[in-house]
């Protein structure tokens, strides 16, 4: 046993040491610091985190604030991650990336009245009182992923469409809806081939399942498949340039991971939910207690149209799908989340 | 709705799948017929991945960085066999304390080199081989090799002088050892073989991704595990049961899309297993001596 416990502390300590970050050695108290949590996947996953991280990054520039991160490996380590950002005394401002924290973020909130909190895809239930020191931050992804769905079903050619979830969740199926219905209102007859990654977190960080079950849709027929999946979409990515199909990336702009098979993506900007956020707290406006939405309106919630992807997207298309766009934000088609 | 089971597609589907089972288990096979017990193969397979990673990242070859994983592989098997042959510690507590030891090395490393604890640059993979084949099946040089180790594996442990050896290591050391034949020598080989192979697993996993991921391992380990002691500590019956898992794990993909009810779905692999494990095998017996580390007799 003797020769054994050098090696537990040390995979111990590096495991814990791995996955934290200063960004800055020195400390002035008067200076914002921010602490940031990230989701399932943690950075380099291309999508979502790498999307949050670029937010913190522009805070740091242009607000010269301070931060520090964390990316928690299991499950347990969330709460865990929450609470030591929350115990230090220099960090007021603490981030959770992902509706995975919802009742973390909520409980630690309660414990710490004096830290402010944001939670980003918080699962919002309005019987419950927000505590007034946490604000959520939420998208209408649905009606994003109904534009998609509609460029995906008028581009297809095999009329049938594919698309990859991550954890099979209620935040995740409201891309499936926008998508879904998107697609069905302007090709009734279009096949939407659906696919999950699995019922837990895990599902999120699975390039290995993705790539399968993109590669299963596509022995299908699908030749557009949109994934919502962090980084088991890399893998869904991976599939697709093996194959020449497009995906349609989410979260950031995926373009530049699979050039030329990377349809368009349906971007949500997290980076500005946190910029704002973090702006706000230093500005003294920061307010808790309620939900801010971002949808496609206020373009919280988009879809990539530019010189990289222009040759994939007929103009009349694109036209039809700005048509399309202009009615959900006069209202004039109302996009369900369920 | 089932055509879809009977493809090309899902054919090489199940191949894929099972090739990160069946290299660790026809591995693992080897180190534990010589009577080490080798939990050991999840740590082994993700540490293999993320040099795998590594290698590829910094020379931009696969092949350089499938070397790597292979090399990597092996000494975190060596480092098994010190504890566990040579130290004599409890082969079990060995093995965990090495797949907790991968799981931080590979985060911390992961950090320094590509600046997340999680997710690693892209590397270039396989798409850019060009193996010379007129079967389709065998285009993926994995699954090739996969077949020309389980062939060479099973004529090593049965045929050959070292795989007797190894096996009457495994049954009664002491015996082995009146004979004249090195106890520790051989069990150490065992286990640097299963370090091979279960490395070699670890590359596919980052070439086939073409990335690391934290963990990225996923229990692959534990399943080669069960897939060895299913197919009874034989190579065949292990690289069996890895097409099993395979299989069962592809019918669940494939059928995803045509069914609405995921839960049900995903639990198919889980009833295939059980059903094999209650019904079908039988009795399966361990070598004889596995998990207890040999002393020498004094004289």
């Amino acid at each position: 046993m003797k020769p054994l416990l050098p090696f537990i502390l040390v995979g111990i300590l590096l495991g814990y040491s791995g996955c934290t970050k200063k960004s800055s050695e020195d400390q002035k108290p008067e200076v914002l610091k921010v602490g940031l949590v990230f989701d399932v996947g943690g950075r380099g996953d291309k999508s979502f985190n790498d999307a949050a991280f670029r937010g913190l990054v522009r805070a740091n520039k242009e607000l010269s604030v301070e931060y520090e991160y964390i990316e928690p490996g299991s499950g347990v380590d969330r709460e865990a991650a929450l609470r030591q950002m929350a115990s230090r005394d220099n960090i007021s401002l603490i981030f959770g990336i992902g509706f995975i924290f919802t009742d973390d973020i909520t409980n630690i909130a309660k414990e710490f009245p004096a830290k402010k909190f944001a939670c980003i895809d918080y699962t919002y239930d309005s019987l419950k009182q927000l505590p007034s020191n946490l604000v959520a931050l939420e998208f209408k992804e649905e009606e994003g992923s109904y534009l998609v769905g509609v460029l995906a079903a008028l581009l297809t050619k095999t009329n049938t469409v594919g698309f990859i979830g991550g954890m099979e969740s209620p935040l995740i199926k409201k891309f499936e809806r926008g998508y879904f219905s998107g697609a069905k209102s302007v090709n009734p007859k279009c096949d939407i081939l659906v696919g999950y990654a699995g019922i837990t977190g895990d599902a999120f960080k699975n390039p290995g399942k993705g790539k399968e079950l993109a590669l299963g849709q596509i022995s299908h027929g699908a030749d557009i498949i949109y994934h919502a999946s962090g980084v088991t979409g890399l893998g869904v990515i991976e599939a697709a340039r093996e194959q020449q199909k497009l995906v349609i990336g989410v979260d950031s702009d995926q373009y530049h991971e699979a050039p030329g098979y990377i349809l368009t993506s349906m971007t949500k900007v997290v980076d500005i939910a946190i910029f704002e956020t973090i702006r706000a707290t230093i500005g003294g406006t920061f307010i808790g207690g309620h939900a801010r939405i971002f949808d496609l309106k206020s373009k919280g919630v988009d879809y990539v149209y530019d010189d990289n992807n222009k040759n994939l997207i007929p103009e009349h298309i694109h036209q039809q799908v700005e048509q399309i766009r202009n009615k959900i934000i006069s209202g004039e088609i109302t996009v369900s989340s369920q | 709705m089932f055509d879809s089971l009977i493809s090309f597609a899902f054919l090489s589907q199940t191949l894929r799948i099972s090739i990160p089972y069946a290299l660790p288990a026809i591995g693992g096979t080897f180190s534990e017929r010589g009577g080490v017990a080798n939990i050991a193969l999840e740590g082994i397979l993700l540490i293999a991945a993320f040099a795998t990673t590594v290698g590829t990242f910094w020379s931009n070859d696969p092949l350089i960085g499938i070397c790597c994983g292979v090399g990597a592989g092996m000494v975190t098997a060596f480092l098994h066999g010190i504890i566990s042959v040579t130290l004599k510690a409890d082969q079990i507590v060995s093995g965990i304390a090495i797949n907790l030891l991968a799981i931080g090395v590979t985060k911390f490393s992961c950090q320094l080199i590509f600046n997340s604890s999680s997710n690693s640059a892209r590397i270039v993979g396989m798409e850019k081989w060009n193996f010379p084949s007129s079967i389709p099946l065998l285009e993926n040089p994995f699954v090739a090799g996969t077949v020309v180790v389980l062939i060479i594996a099973h004529v090593v442990l049965f045929r050959t002088r070292f795989g007797l050896r190894l096996r009457s290591v495994g049954e009664h050391p002491a015996a082995a050892e009146s004979l004249g034949i090195n106890v520790s020598r051989v069990r150490h080989a065992g286990v640097l073989i299963s370090g091979v192979l279960a490395g070699a697993g670890g590359a596919w996993l980052a070439i086939d991704q073409h990335s690391f991921t934290d963990g990225m391992s996923a229990g692959r380990g534990f399943i080669a595990l069960a897939a060895l002691i299913i197919g009874k500590w034989t190579p065949l019956g292990a690289a069996g049961a890895c097409l099993l898992f395979g299989c069962a794990e592809s019918i669940s993909i494939q059928l995803q899309s045509s069914f609405h009810g995921l839960q049900f779905i995903q639990l198919i692999p889980y009833i295939i297993t059980m059903f094999v494990l209650a019904g079908f095998i039988g009795r399966s017996i361990p070598p004889a001596t596995i998990g207890i580390p040999y002393e020498k007799e004094k004289h």
